[in-house]
């Protein structure tokens, strides 16, 4: 019984992560992705080399600051849940 | 939305959710999401090259989340990641210039679409044998999930082809305590990283589906030690992968980019649930995804039909 109720707790923290998760990519998506698109091409026919650097920069970027964004949800989520 | 580097038309959620199943994926099986995300990229109607380059790109965002997880839960060897990066960055520097080649000649598309159904059968074939073939040795804690505070303890039937490799005596010898290897030929590792990174700067991504298997079986590495390191190593390895690929034009960012978004979520969750199945258990979930990955790209060449 016990057991069952942190399944569904660990289970509604999971849902709500991923809600507040979906509304923070879909303004990301508008606010920052969608105008990239003329930018990037603009370099990549310029500069391969620029654009090797930029392209790569900016995934690691995304990485390691997304990463830290469902860190501090999961840590946010959790100790209201305590 | 239309990606203008690639040139090619798709809709962003579409991206954003195979994201997620190939973060999950990633996290739990060790494996870049290649397997899926290359033949979904081919499937909506990008370009071979840009799949390639694409989904290297792609790997690294997701990679530094996951193996950061891993190495949090102490599953990665540092030591062996090393080591294999350095082989990986020639292997990928290889597979790119073998697909600089063939765009030359006009037929990257086929060749490397047919060479992943091969790969993919084959890998996902070997996967089934070998974890069907544990589970009947019935060892115990095989296929039992890790008990809390006890050692995870990691069985193959294949055990017996590492210990013949690790017995491989060609100097300099090393000894990689966290993998619980006692002594391996450099050469050993050096030729099974460089071999994943052939593959993975052909056929893109990480190349888990070769390299894990290989630091399971070949290397003797426990599974859940082979899924952390591997992921290290990717991101070292995919990061000059996608460089590379970018200096020669084969990576459209944007589609990375958005991919990413849902694989960063996905990869947090499938590296949470390597706590809870062991060895056997996570490569037989494991054989159904690349047979799906290679009925999709060859749905794509049969039909020529993108979605």
């Amino acid at each position: 019984m016990a057991s069952r109720s942190k399944k569904s707790a660990s289970l509604t923290s999971f849902l709500v992560e991923l809600g507040v998760y979906a509304v923070f990519v879909f303004a990301y998506f508008f606010l920052v992705l969608h105008f990239l698109g003329g930018w990037l091409k603009h370099i990549f026919d310029q500069n391969k080399t620029t654009y090797a650097f930029v392209a790569l920069g900016l995934i690691i970027v995304q990485g390691v600051g997304l990463e830290i964004l469902t860190t501090a949800l999961l840590r946010v989520i959790r100790s209201r849940e305590r | 939305m239309d990606f203008l580097i690639s040139g090619t038309h798709i809709n962003p959620v579409f991206l954003i959710v195979i994201g997620f199943i190939i973060g999950i994926c990633g996290g739990f099986f060790g494996v870049g999401g290649s397997f899926l995300a290359g033949p979904a990229l081919f499937a909506f109607g990008v370009p071979m090259n840009f799949v390639v380059g694409t989904d290297l790109a792609h790997i690294v965002g997701k990679s530094i989340v996951a193996a950061k997880k891993h190495r949090a839960l102490g599953n990665v060897d540092i030591k062996l990641g090393l080591i294999m990066a350095s082989a990986t960055i020639v292997g990928v520097e290889t597979g790119a210039q073998i697909i600089q080649q063939l765009k030359r000649h006009k037929n990257v598309d086929m060749v490397v679409a047919i060479a992943f159904i091969i790969v993919l059968v084959g890998i996902s074939s070997f996967i089934a044998w070998e974890s069907w073939q544990t589970m009947k040795m019935g060892k115990k804690g095989a296929t039992k999930a890790p008990v809390p505070g006890k050692p995870k303890r990691d069985h193959s039937a294949l055990a017996y082809i590492a210990k013949k490799f690790q017995r491989f005596h060609f100097p300099p010898m090393i000894s990689l305590p966290n993998s619980g290897i006692k002594e391996i030929s450099l050469w050993t590792i050096l030729v099974v990283a460089y071999i994943g990174g052939v593959f993975s700067g052909f056929l893109g991504g990480g190349a888990g589906y070769i390299r894990m298997p290989a630091l399971v079986y070949i290397l003797g590495v426990p599974t859940h030690v082979a899924v952390g390191t591997d992921l290290f190593e990717v991101v070292i390895s995919a990061s000059y992968g996608t460089f590379t690929h970018a200096l020669k034009g084969n990576v459209d960012i944007l589609i990375a980019l958005v991919m990413h978004t849902g694989a960063a979520i996905g990869a947090q969750i499938g590296a949470t649930l390597t706590q809870y199945f062991h060895g056997a258990r996570i490569r037989l979930a494991f054989v159904p995804l690349p047979l799906l990955g290679a009925g999709l790209i060859l749905y794509s060449l049969m039909t020529g039909h993108h979605f």
